[in-house]
This record gives structure tokens, sequence and C-alpha cells, in this order.
């Protein structure tokens, strides 16, 4: 019955054949990984709070990759029991949804960290990068000290400008004020000038324990201290959670 | 292009019928038990594929989502403890103590809750840390040791901004505000060393002394014994949060530092705040 298929001499001397037969075979590799990422708007579930990053999370979320965290942390609870005991309600699609690229990760030598924002003082967080043994006896995590150096905010409105291009609602406003609300956030003394109108929510301290200077580590602090806090699973329904 | 199939007269196998400068191949079919594990396989993914949701679109015959799933698996297991939970969140943290049963059940879960929430600051076996984390497992409490103190800290936490009842005070900042001078800084030091007998330079201490009964006496007492309703840390004894050498002292007067501890009451159940409470009280302090 397939017989003919026996017969790939035919194809293997026939170089338009073999190509177009090459192309559908990559064609349907493509469609399989491409398609359905013309439905992601629809896996976006309809809650409340969520915002994009402030500019000083935003430069803490780059500190982030930049030393490689999600090489082990993941930020993805994902819906078993044991996950939700340990870390909280799972996690949704539009919490990271401003996120480019995503930080879901997929390997945990630390914990995951979709939720860890407030579960620890600044202090803690702070004291933690610098020296993670002195907190946590048995951690294996590499100390991050040197991120006490001054912030560099020279790009930060354009890196806002390249994360419009790809979805985020940024407005002009906000990338106007962007330095500036990135030392109001810093630096609790400062005069905020509506910088809670712009990000809801956002908190300002002393992330890293001196309002005097911003530094890599007030970003980094003030980053994780919010991951995971955005949504209130207080005033969510379960209709909400309901991917179509 | 086969050519010339023919039977390997050695073995009884076809060849595949290629030849390269007379060498030829042998066409050995897979092992059975391969081969039909294989299709096992493929029958498998299909019968997945229709009772699942596999594909975009497509929600499975069985109607089974991840998400509805984990609350079922959640209720369940609340519903398999719910009579002990019920139990432990109407207990006061006194009446669970006293109740053997109860008891029991609150150290095994607190121990879990705490692994879980509280050692990554105050370690894993409540000793604390140097830096501002508190030990649980001694007898020197900032705002007490009594069950129902640590119910209330851990309910509210302290500095948390999360809870109208946290645990709130804060200490002046005596030389960033240039309320005291360096020199009077240093004299205070000297008299707080001398609370447990290590001052150096007695003139300094006693002028030291002056400023602390002005300045210090109403949160941390007269002898340094502290004030719990406050939360000012008792300075005579060997306990310090911040370090307890004369540089650290100084550090503190000038620029003070305060614990924040987040409030747990709305991320945990209120049975698991009641067994944490029990817990932490056993660690060895408790008063």
């Amino acid at each position: 019955m397939f017989a003919w298929l026996r017969d790939h001499g035919i194809i293997e001397r026939n170089v338009v054949l073999m190509a177009v037969l090459t192309l559908i075979t990559i064609s349907i590799g493509g469609l399989v990984q491409i398609v359905p990422l013309f439905a992601v708007e629809t896996t976006i579930e309809r809650v409340a709070g969520v915002r994009p990053y402030t500019p000083l999370e935003l430069r803490g979320r780059d500190i982030y990759v930049r030393e490689g965290c999600y090489n082990c942390h993941s930020q993805m609870i994902r819906p078993f029991r044991d996950e939700l005991e340990r870390y909280g309600h799972y996690s949704l699609a539009a919490e990271s949804m401003y996120d480019h690229p995503f930080q879901w990760g997929s390997k945990r030598t630390g914990p995951d960290l979709a939720r860890v924002g407030g579960r620890y003082s600044d202090d803690w967080q702070a004291q933690h990068l610098r020296s993670p043994r002195a907190l946590v006896p048995a951690s294996i995590m590499p100390p991050y000290a040197f991120l006490d150096r001054p912030l560099d905010v020279s790009d930060v409105q354009a890196r806002m400008r390249a994360l419009r291009v790809a979805g985020v609602p940024y407005t002009d406003d906000m990338i106007a004020n962007a330095v500036a609300d990135l030392r109001a956030q810093a630096m609790p003394d400062a005069d905020p000038a509506g910088f809670q109108g712009r990000y809801a929510r956002a908190r300002q301290a002393a992330f890293d324990g001196d309002p005097g200077v911003v530094t890599e580590m007030d970003a980094l602090v003030a980053y994780l201290q919010m991951l995971g806090t955005l949504v209130d699973f207080r005033d969510v329904t379960p209709a909400q959670l309901r991917q179509p | 292009m086969p050519t010339k199939i023919e039977k390997d007269s050695l073995t009884g196998t076809d060849t595949t019928g290629h030849e390269w400068d007379g060498l030829k191949e042998l066409n050995t079919p897979l092992p059975k038990w391969w081969l039909y594990t294989f299709y096992a396989t493929i029958a498998f993914a299909v019968v997945w594929v229709v009772i699942y949701p596999s594909l975009p679109g497509w929600k499975g015959v069985s109607g089974w989502v991840a998400r509805e799933a984990v609350v079922a698996d959640v209720a369940a297991a609340q519903a398999h403890n719910a009579p002990m939970l019920a139990r432990l969140r109407e207990a006061t943290p006194a009446q669970i103590v006293a109740d053997p049963e109860l008891r029991a059940f609150a150290i095994a879960g607190g121990r879990g809750a705490f692994a879980n929430n509280c050692a990554s600051c105050h370690g894993a076996g409540g000793q604390g840390a140097v830096g501002g984390f508190p030990s649980l497992a001694d007898d020197d409490w900032i705002w007490g040791g009594s069950l129902e103190a640590i119910q209330h800290t851990i309910r509210h936490g302290i500095r948390s901004n999360e809870s109208d009842d946290q645990r709130q005070s804060i200490m002046p900042r005596f030389g960033a505000d240039g309320l005291l001078t360096r020199a009077q800084i240093e004299d205070v030091a000297e008299h707080v060393l001398s609370l447990t007998s290590r001052a150096t330079d007695q003139a300094a201490a006693a002028r030291g002394a002056a400023i602390y009964a002005e300045q210090c006496v109403a949160c941390h007492g007269e002898r340094g014994e502290g004030n719990r309703d406050v939360g000012a840390p008792r300075l005579s004894d060997q306990v310090w949060l911040y370090g307890g050498s004369k540089r650290d002292i100084v550090a503190m007067i000038t620029n003070p530092r305060a614990g924040v501890m987040p409030a747990w009451q709305g991320r945990l159940d209120p049975a698991i705040v009641n067994m944490l409470a029990v817990y932490v009280h056993s660690l060895g302090g408790g008063e």
C-alpha cells in the first residue's frame, strides 16, 4: 500500500520537489508554534491592579536579568496544591503581561520568586543580597554586595520607549517624568509630584537603607518587593480566572 | 534506490537492497516489543488529545481545567483538616497549649509554617541573625514573649504599614537630625556600655548618663531595662540586634535602624497564625 513511499529516490533526484516538500514540513512545525500566539490575548485574565513597572522597578528587573537570577529562580507558581501552600496563589498570565521577556523560568535552584514581594523586609532583602549566608546559612546563592553602587539612570527613558513599542502602555507623561519618578521612589523624602498617580500602589522607600544615593540595590529590592503584589486576590472572582 | 533485495544466507534477514562497493546492509526489523510499545504510545497520545484540552480551542471531553482541579484539590485537603483547623482557629493560643492534642498538632504544623514563612529572617531554629533579626529562642523579647503578645506580633507585624494594630515605634535620629552632637553621642554610647559594665572611660560615661537621663530614659528605662510597650530593646544585657560594640552603638544613636516584619494576618489562615504562636513560644523563651 505504501510502496511508493519506499521510493525515496524520486524526491532525492528532484530538487524542486525536495524544496517544496521541505517547505511544507517546516511550515507545519512553524505553524504549530506560531498560531497559538494569535490567541495569546484571550489567555490574559481580566483582573484589576496590574500596571507597568515604575522606572526604578524596571531598572531592577534589568539587573535581575543581567545577573542571571532567572537561572536559579522561577517566577511561575503552578496550579498545584503544594505550590499554593508554599508560595501563594498560582501565577496569572496577566501578572507577566508587561514582562518582555517574561521571567517564568524553568529551573528552581532557589525558591520561586513570583510572590516574594512584601514577604520579607527591605532590610532583609538588601542584607540577604549582600551576604546570603549571613542570614540563610544553608544558602548557595552568590553574594551581590557590588550592587551597592550608583544606578545608571541615563537610558531609562529609552528603555521605556522600547517597551512601549513592544506594547507596554507607558504614557508620554510617564516617560517624561521617568528619572524624577525613579529618584522619588528610592528617596522617600523626595517630592513625589504625581508619582502615585502614574503608578498605583507603588511603594516609596529607601530600599537599601540609604536614602541618599539611588543604587542598583535600590532598584533590585524595589523590583523584588513588588513581585506578585499587584493583584489583590480578595477581589478576584473564579470567573475572571477562567481562560477560554 | 533499492536495486536487489536479497536474503542474507547467514542470518536469514533481507538486505536493504543498497550496495556500496560490495558492502550490503541488513534490514533487521525492529524488535516486536519495541514496535508495539511505540504503537501504544501513539494510541495513548490520541486518547489523551481527545480527553484533555490539548489543542487551541479544544477543551477535551473530560472538561478538566488545571485551575479548577487545584481549587478542588485544596478544598479537599482543607475539608480533611477542617475539624482540627476549626478548633485551632477558635481556641486562643493559651487554650491550645492547655490541650495536649491541640498542642501537639500546633507544634507540628507550626514547625512547617515557621520553616516556610519565618526561618529566612529568624533562622531555622529561631536563632535570629545579626542585623536586626531577633532570636525567638531566648527570653529577650522586644515586644513581649507571652502567647498573646507573640500572636499579636505575627498577626499585625512590626512597622509593616499593613495593619492598624501593627507594632509601631521610631527612635529619633539623634545624630542625623542634629539632636545631639558627635561628642554627646560618644558619651551616651559610653554610658550604654557602662550598663553592661563595659565602659572604659568613666568620665565620658558620667557625662553620657546625664544625656541618657534626658533623652533615652523614656523608652529604654533608667537602668536600660527597655520597654516592651514601645519595642525599646533592653540595653542591659548581651543581646544586641545590630551589634554591641561602641561603634555599633554610636551608629545606632546617630542614624537608628528599625526592624520591619510583615503582617501575616491575611497571608496565613488564623489557625496557622495560632499554630505559629504556640510553636514560637515553645522555642525556648516563651513567657
